[in-house]
């Protein structure tokens, strides 16, 4: 058999059938649901449907869970998380409700559970869905007529999509992180240059990566504008879920591994298209705009529209900082902040907290903040190390788990006009809040955003922590 | 689904880039159930300022294109989250069409799925529509989708489709039933893949 990716690999381990025009009937291994899934649900009961593989479908309440125990459920919500209980157990689904111990953002706590396993087929009527590519899984996000398909169905239309390999050779230096990685990534690239594609991520600093900053990385394929992402399942990756829930236990999870190995891309594949990054050149990267590509160095400038020949291009420039109430070539450190939030489906496992914590142990923060764990799991391990307690002293808010407000459906929001140094995925207007203005970055450098009341570079707190 | 074959109907020229979903429709309306219609959410905070009144300079609140059944953008129109409550505020509030350079992935996927037709047409050639006084003025433009033509006066300017959302598109053909009748080959794969990948089912917990 000729060479193939890792792409190719589980694409064709997962072919139902071929239509004449090369869209093939994809199995679907893990399907997951959540509140906002009510729309496809919708559509089975229209039908007079039901689901085919209840079995393989797990929901999970998170986009409207509420986070903040000082901030009543508004009734809608609560709606919204019933509707989530109702829909599971009509239909013999899983469900990790509010309050159950197993409950959290569906990207967190999947592969906390072992659900998400290398070469499995996984969707989820959620964007963010590329992040289980960190584990070898062939993972994207679908709207809600194909959610309504899959629950029907288990099967999924799908067009083989080109294939990209993104190299990131070298080591990431102290305080350059996952989420550093992948706003370079995006930065370089720019949002729309992978759509469509499958991107895998290779090179020693992926390798060097734990299973955390994989999901990190992999969860921001999607703000390439990709379908998905995924890194080949390593040693990291059978060592992280060996005794997980769900994934296969004892004997039968050697069995496993044999299998999975054999998915790494065979040597003389061929990619699409290749892009090679140095590890060295990546530096502590923040957004200053409303789209995750208008990213720079934090030790950098805001850029000059001024500079662009695009004059469209200029135009959006120019919007952007009009929106951000910034000026071009101001220092990007010059930018003040008046909140932080540490969570979502990016950046709330416990690695995140650990590393916000870190800068934040014995420090005050200058400004308001929330800190959400991604999952029940996480909340309770973070507990266990005493972070929420480094956090509580720190004056920032211990919240619950749950999407919280990185989107701001549950009512977490941002106020108007208002900046937030965030570990998010999105910096589109209104994306926190109405008029919010969210600069993305990662857990360290959010605490250390939080320390000095703007933004800065985490590596001199961690220079002053070590004098 | 309704077939979709042309559409003769006068466009909006919006003209932005990065149309990201949270723009198309804010996250906080998305609790509202389909029946009650989503054509009011259509870029509901990008449309209004700081006042909440109806920004006149967004072509979008022009009462010229208030029939519009076609939207103009600029590229990486419905980039974002895989919410298809973007596409349920463009449908509902009559749009059949939306012509870009490139598109969001979900979205153009979830487009196709409402017979909302994702048209990709050269940077230059919106730059031309943008511009031009028969779209300006509100005139009735016309989307071919057989040709993959768009007429504007006696201009024709060629778009790109995806081959299987043309052709679902103009047969006004639904996923689910097609699917249905592969329903023999879904059975035979997960009876193979079940003794091929015994890991792949999940374990009970």
């Amino acid at each position: 058999m000729a060479p193939r990716t890792i792409i190719d690999k589980i694409w064709d381990a997962h072919v139902i059938a071929i239509r004449e025009d090369g869209d093939c009937l994809l199995w679907v291994d893990r399907h997951l649901v959540h509140e906002g899934s009510h729309h496809g649900f919708a559509q089975v009961r229209q039908r007079g449907a039901g689901v085919a593989r209840p079995d393989l479908t797990f929901g999970t309440a998170d986009h409207y869970v509420p986070t903040r125990p000082s901030i009543a459920v508004d009734p809608d919500s609560a709606r919204m998380i019933r509707q989530l209980t109702e829909n599971c157990a009509e239909h013999g689904v899983a469900c990790f409700g509010h309050g159950h111990a197993r409950q959290g953002i569906a990207h967190v706590a999947a592969p906390e559970l072992g659900l998400t396993l290398p070469g499995l087929l996984m969707v989820c009527g959620d964007s963010h869905t590329s992040t289980h590519g960190a584990l070898g899984a062939y993972a994207f996000g679908i709207g809600a007529s194909e959610v309504a398909h899959v629950l029907m169905t288990q099967t999924i239309w799908q067009s083989r999509p080109k294939r990209i390999r993104i190299t990131v050779e070298g080591v990431l230096g102290a305080g350059v992180t996952a989420k550093d990685m992948a706003l370079a990534i995006i930065a370089k690239l720019g949002t729309g240059y992978a759509a469509g594609c499958a991107i895998e991520y290779a090179g020693s600093a992926v390798r060097g990566l734990s299973v955390e900053g994989r999901l990190t990385l992999c969860n921001l394929s999607i703000e390439s504008g990709s379908r998905l992402g995924l890194v080949a399942p390593d040693e990291t990756t059978f060592a992280y879920l060996r005794g997980r829930p769900y994934a296969p236990q004892g004997a039968d999870f050697d069995r496993a591994v044999e299998d999975w190995r054999q998915l790494a891309t065979d040597a003389d594949a061929a990619f699409d298209r290749e892009i090679a990054i140095d590890a060295r050149e990546i530096a502590p990267t923040v957004t200053w705009g409303v789209s995750p590509e208008q990213a720079a160095q934090v030790g950098g400038l805001v850029p000059d529209p001024a500079d662009v020949s695009d004059p469209t291009k200029a135009q959006a420039w120019r919007d952007a900082l009009s929106y951000m109430g910034l000026t071009a070539g101001m220092p990007i450190r010059d930018i003040r902040v008046d909140r932080v939030f540490i969570g979502s489906c990016t950046n709330s496992r416990i690695e995140d907290l650990r590393d916000a914590a870190a800068v934040l142990r014995g420090r005050r923060s200058l400004v308001p903040g929330l800190v959400s764990p991604g999952s029940a799991g996480v909340k309770r391990q973070a507990e266990a190390e005493g972070l929420d307690a480094i956090f509580l002293a720190a004056g920032l808010e211990w919240g619950g788990p749950g999407c919280s407000m990185c989107v701001g459906m549950n009512g977490d929001l941002v106020g108007a006009g208002e900046r937030c140094a965030s570990t998010t995925n999105r910096n589109f207007k209104g994306r926190q809040g109405k008029d919010a203005r969210t600069h993305l970055m990662s857990p360290a450098m959010a605490a250390a955003a939080a320390v000095r009341g703007h933004l800065c570079d985490v590596r001199e707190l961690m220079a002053e922590g070590q004098s | 689904m309704i077939a979709l074959t042309t559409i003769e109907a006068s466009a909006c020229p919006l003209g932005l880039e990065h149309v990201d979903t949270d723009q198309l429709i804010p996250a906080r309306f998305m609790q509202t159930p389909r029946a009650k219609g989503y054509g009011g959410f259509l870029l509901h905070d990008l449309r209004r300022d700081a006042s909440g009144a109806l920004r006149p300079d967004l072509a979008v609140n022009d009462p010229r294109y208030g029939g519009a059944q076609i939207m103009i953008g600029r590229a990486n129109f419905g980039c974002g989250s895989s919410r298809e409550a973007a596409v349920y505020v463009l449908a509902d509030a009559g749009y059949r069409c939306v012509l870009a350079p490139s598109f969001g992935d979900i979205f153009s996927s979830n487009a196709v799925k409402n017979g909302v037709l994702p048209a990709r047409v050269g940077a230059a050639d919106i730059e031309a529509l943008l511009a031009d006084p028969v779209v300006l003025a509100g005139g009735a433009i016309r989307v071919d989708l057989a040709a993959q033509t768009i007429s504007v006066g006696n201009k024709s300017i060629p778009f790109e489709v995806r081959a299987d959302w043309k052709k679902q598109l103009l047969n006004g053909w639904d996923d689910v039933d097609l699917t249905q009748s592969y329903a023999q080959d879904i059975a035979a794969f997960a009876a193979r893949d079940k003794a091929q990948r015994p890991w792949a089912t999940p374990r009970a917990g």
